[in-house]
């Protein structure tokens, strides 16, 4: 049973993350890459992670994926593109090297840690876990306990992000004006 | 793998036939009730919306006109389906049904009867095995119908885009941009009932509202339940925000290009739509099934079994609050989009965040021991103080947008 979700999860990650980058017209794309996301929600779930999955669905496919297809409709580039013509020609064979390093990268990691994978590395009690709210309570004691520093830290980066932002679309408004 | 089923008692010794059998019963008992209640909340609101204005309303087909949904189905299922010559075919199919599902998904977390009192918990025992008269009851609770309305803006946005066509791409995106402005809103109200009850099982938060002065509606102050109230309908898109359907001044919104049962998809959606959002708005905040007590004294239907009994309250319960959006419907004119926008950022967004934090100081102040005035007390001087900071970086953005020459 759980290989049966694996595999079915695990085709859909694998089909929608090939979908996003085969599919010449963005809204396509950009619907692929949510049936990743489902994929791995689907996973998160089956891994006692439900709190995970559904974050994952809410923010995720709910929020990010929306806006990005926002921006696509709003832009009106949502036609399918010629991608046989190229700008910029050294960013194909720039983006092969990358994405190979990173592949490689991914590859060595996992192999220098086999034996760690799998093994209980503290955490999440995984015994409990099936009582009812378990999943939402352990994760929130991990997070505004042990780790609230850095969780503080990460909320700071996104509002400083949020506030960056607000200022560089103004300040080219007002320059704008001023002329 | 049995773990992923956890709280329904009913699964607990892994899968047999019995427990298979109850939740195949199951599964086409909220199916087959979500097609039928669609079928006469349909009938309902134009009986009562008639009864509003002065006319008879469906009065020719069945009883009391109580076959006329049926009729106008079978009238669109035999329409010509017409698909726009520069539509995206496949999407253009896809995307009533990611309208439709969502709708009946949700419908499975509510829980749509048992036995609460005396601490039973909803549970009852069906051919010797004892489960709970809902669906489904996941780990993240109440998170999945906030995730499957995240999932319905899809549809929505999508049929306008893959119409390929102005009209309905202006309509998809001012949906889509009403609903997801929404659910911030109806995500924090969300949040004040759990901060309240302490749990995510929908089951669990039914358990607790055990009466009267128990119902999250007085235990979260009475404000999360209007916001709740106000997001719901336009997370609907129900009238007095149905910008998506204003044909006469808007040219209609996503679905103008649909036709046929295409069309017939969308509008059942809708009002099973507007059916799960009452039963979700009865169940965080007016106890569900459990039947109305004050205090020790519970009005208990004579005759029937208390677990019976709980669907009646549910569905009298439910009744009342599908009544008030019709009445909605016929009382309040529609808003225009930019005071649509007005209201739920610049109001329910500040308020259903303000009122959380209220909850979550008094909580924290309890578990601690504090003065509940002085907690209180402090909240509210922070509170006024971000309010007059707010209204401050209105002015001042409203002035900074008159000075690069804008004139809204």
């Amino acid at each position: 049973m759980e290989l049966f979700v694996f595999v079915v999860a695990a085709a859909m990650v694998l089909g929608g993350a090939i979908g996003v980058i085969t599919r010449s017209n963005p809204v396509h794309a950009a619907l692929s890459l949510v049936l990743t996301l489902f994929g791995i929600a689907v996973m998160f779930v089956s891994h006692d992670a439900q709190f995970l999955a559904a974050v994952q669905v809410i923010v995720y496919a709910g929020a990010i994926v929306v806006l990005f297809l926002f921006v696509i409709m709003l832009l009106g580039v949502d036609r399918t593109e010629d991608v046989n013509i190229e700008p910029i020609t050294v960013q194909r064979p720039l983006a092969l090297i990358v994405s190979a390093g990173v592949v490689g990268i991914v590859i060595a990691a996992v192999v220098s840690s086999r034996e760690l994978l799998g093994r209980p590395v503290g955490g999440l009690d995984k015994t409990t876990l099936s009582a009812p709210d378990a999943n939402i309570r352990q994760l929130a004691r991990e997070i505004f306990g042990n780790n609230v520093f850095a969780f503080e830290l990460t909320s700071v980066l996104l509002l400083v992000a949020v506030v960056g932002t607000v200022l560089m679309a103004r300040r080219v408004k007002s320059n704008g004006a001023g002329k | 793998m049995s773990s992923l089923f956890a709280i329904d008692p009913l699964l607990e010794d892994g899968l047999l036939w019995t427990p298979l059998l109850i939740i195949l019963i199951k599964v086409l008992v909220v199916f087959v009730v979500g097609l039928v209640a669609t079928m006469l909340m349909v009938w309902f609101e134009r009986k009562v919306i008639a009864g509003m204005q002065n006319r008879v309303g469906p009065n020719k087909a069945g009883p009391w006109g109580l076959l006329q949904t049926l009729a106008d189905g079978t009238k669109l299922f035999f329409k010509e389906d017409l698909i726009p010559e520069r539509a995206d075919r496949l999407v253009f199919r896809l995307a009533p049904y990611l309208v439709l599902v969502p709708a009946f998904l949700a419908f499975a977390i509510i829980p749509l009867g048992g036995d609460f009192r005396d601490g039973k918990g909803g549970i009852v025992t069906l051919f010797g095995h004892e489960t709970r008269l809902q669906l489904a009851d996941p780990p993240v609770g109440v998170l999945f119908a906030l995730a499957i309305s995240a999932i319905a803006v899809y549809g929505i946005m999508l049929a306008g885009w893959s119409s390929g066509s102005k009209y309905p791409l202006l309509g998809s995106v001012r949906a889509s941009a009403q609903m997801v402005s929404y659910e911030a809103a109806l995500g924090l109200s969300l949040a004040a009932v759990l901060i309240v009850s302490g749990t995510l099982s929908t089951a669990g938060i039914v358990n607790l509202q055990s009466s009267i002065g128990n119902w999250n509606i007085v235990a979260t102050g009475f404000v999360p339940f209007f916001i709740f109230m106000i997001a719901a309908t336009a997370e609907l898109n129900r009238p007095p925000f149905d910008l998506v359907e204003a044909e006469q001044e808007l040219v209609g919104g996503f679905n103008t290009e649909y036709s046929s049962i295409r069309f017939a998809l969308f509008f059942l959606a809708e009002f099973m739509n507007t059916i799960t959002m009452s039963a979700l708005i009865v169940t965080l905040f007016f106890g569900g099934p459990q039947p109305i007590s004050i205090g020790d004294t519970t009005l208990d239907i004579p005759l029937l079994p208390n677990a019976i009994e709980g669907t009646v309250w549910l569905l009298l319960k439910v009744l009342v609050f599908l009544y008030i959006y019709v009445w909605f419907r016929a009382t309040l004119p529609r808003f225009r989009y930019d005071q649509l926008m007005d209201l739920g950022w610049r109001i329910l967004i500040p308020a259903s965040l303000g009122w959380f934090m209220l909850l979550a100081a008094q909580r924290v102040g309890r578990d601690a021991g504090w003065d509940q005035t002085v907690v209180t007390l402090s909240t509210a001087i922070v509170l006024i103080v971000g309010y007059v900071l707010l209204q401050l970086a209105y002015k001042v953005s409203r002035a900074n947008r008159e000075q690069d020459g804008a004139s809204f």
